[in-house]
């Protein structure tokens, strides 16, 4: 066992050795693996958070679907009314119009009548003229007898 | 045992144990425990400090995942002992036990294929594994020993080291007896660190040059040995790395 100066290069070596491994060995890895562990870290939590939405979603996505139905039955129903209120509406008008019709095709009946009644009775006027006239054997002035024709065609 | 038959076994054993050195007295130089521990330094550190710089956070490349497996380790049994900014100790640490874990490895290659690979190019003495080499454990304990004072002293002040020197364990009434204990204490922190890996390196690697003297039969001992050897370089790697840790911690927490 003989101690000499190999003893001051040893320790030379040792403190570049420490020196290296401080400045150049630990810090870098340090970080790297910091920053792995935060990634690491992060990735799970947005996971985590994902899985949250994600059951969020679906609740949502429940709900919609609960309301959606709501407001299908809900239309359904008035569209039913709505149509049996058009088709009591439409048997209404119908009825309506064919009380128009039928009481418009009555006044028509009524003058087509009165027209007959009115020509009927200017032929049997002029009629009874044409016979009184053969029976006096001569022309009755038709101009001169008009007031009296017509007080005759008003009481046929 | 190659180095012809001319040579007995006690020549044989000496010459294993022989530094290759340079320079008279104190300033020798033991150039192969220099070399061969720096050359691993080099590689290991180099390698780790590349590894380092291209580390990324996303998934890690197989050096990488190797590096960051021995920092963590490492780290977290700094986390267990020391309380504190780490950014000191962590590295200090894995240096320690990076290195002389390496260092300690070299035990495992067969004892006579490095001396004769450098007999072949006319180097005549080569003492391969560093660790037994107790200039370099007393170098990294002695370090260790000047940061523990240096960390005493920025930490505690003056003031509060020598109160700490003077009271601690027994209070202020037995002062002597505080600072006997504490010059005992910090003597046999420095040796007990460097003498306890240079003997188990310096025991084993005795044994394995024992046993390539058996000839024929070291065959069926060297493989167990060198298996068991596994777990003394591991061991011996971690307690230098624990001790300092915990007499750091201490200098840092004192009693």
């Amino acid at each position: 066992m003989n101690i000499n100066a190999t003893l001051i290069g040893q320790a030379i070596w040792f403190a570049f050795f420490i020196w290296i491994t401080m400045k150049f060995v630990w810090p870098p890895l340090q970080r790297a693996m910091q920053e792995r562990q935060k990634q690491i870290a992060d990735g799970l939590a947005a996971g985590e958070r994902a899985k949250a939405d994600l059951i969020q979603a679906e609740h949502k996505a429940a709900a919609a679907l609960t309301e959606a139905k709501g407001r299908a039955t809900e239309i359904i129903a008035l569209s039913e009314k709505r149509a049996a209120q058009i088709v009591e509406e439409a048997k209404t008008a119908a009825k309506g119009e064919g009380e128009r019709i039928i009481a418009s095709a009555k006044a028509e009946i009524e003058q087509e009548v009165f027209r007959a009644k009115e020509a009927l009775r200017n032929q049997v006027a002029d009629l009874a003229v044409a016979g009184a006239g053969k029976i006096l054997m001569r022309e009755v002035d038709a101009k001169a007898h008009t007031e009296l024709l017509a007080q005759l065609k008003r009481e046929l | 045992m190659a180095s012809g038959a001319a040579q007995t076994s006690s020549e044989y054993i000496t010459h294993h144990l022989t530094n290759l050195h340079a320079g008279h007295g104190f300033w020798t130089f033991h150039l192969d425990t220099l070399i061969i521990s720096g050359a691993i330094g080099l590689f290991i550190f180099g390698l780790m400090a590349w590894a380092a710089s291209k580390a990324s956070s996303g998934v890690p490349g197989k050096l990488q995942n190797f590096v960051e497996m021995v920092v963590t380790l490492v780290d977290s049994q700094v986390k267990d002992t020391f309380h504190g900014d780490r950014s000191f100790i962590t590295p200090l640490a894995i240096t320690i036990f990076v290195w002389v874990f390496l260092m300690n490895a070299m035990d495992l290659i067969p004892v006579d294929w490095l001396p004769l690979a450098g007999g072949a190019v006319g180097i005549h003495h080569l003492k391969v594994v560093p660790t037994t080499d107790p200039n370099l454990t007393f170098a990294m304990s002695l370090t260790v020993f000047a940061l523990i004072y240096f960390f005493n002293l920025k930490v505690k002040g003056v003031g509060g080291f020598l109160h700490e020197v003077f009271t601690a364990p027994f209070g202020p009434w037995l002062a002597p007896v505080n600072l006997l204990f504490r010059i005992v204490e910090d003597i046999a922190k420095p040796i007990s660190l460097a003498l306890r890996l240079f003997g188990n390196m310096y025991a084993g690697e005795m044994v394995f040059i024992l046993i390539s003297l058996l000839g024929l039969w070291q065959l069926p001992l060297a493989l167990p040995w060198a298996l068991f050897h596994i777990l003394i370089i591991t061991l011996q790697a971690f307690v230098f790395m624990m001790l300092t840790v915990v007499y750091l911690s201490m200098a840092h927490e004192g009693h």
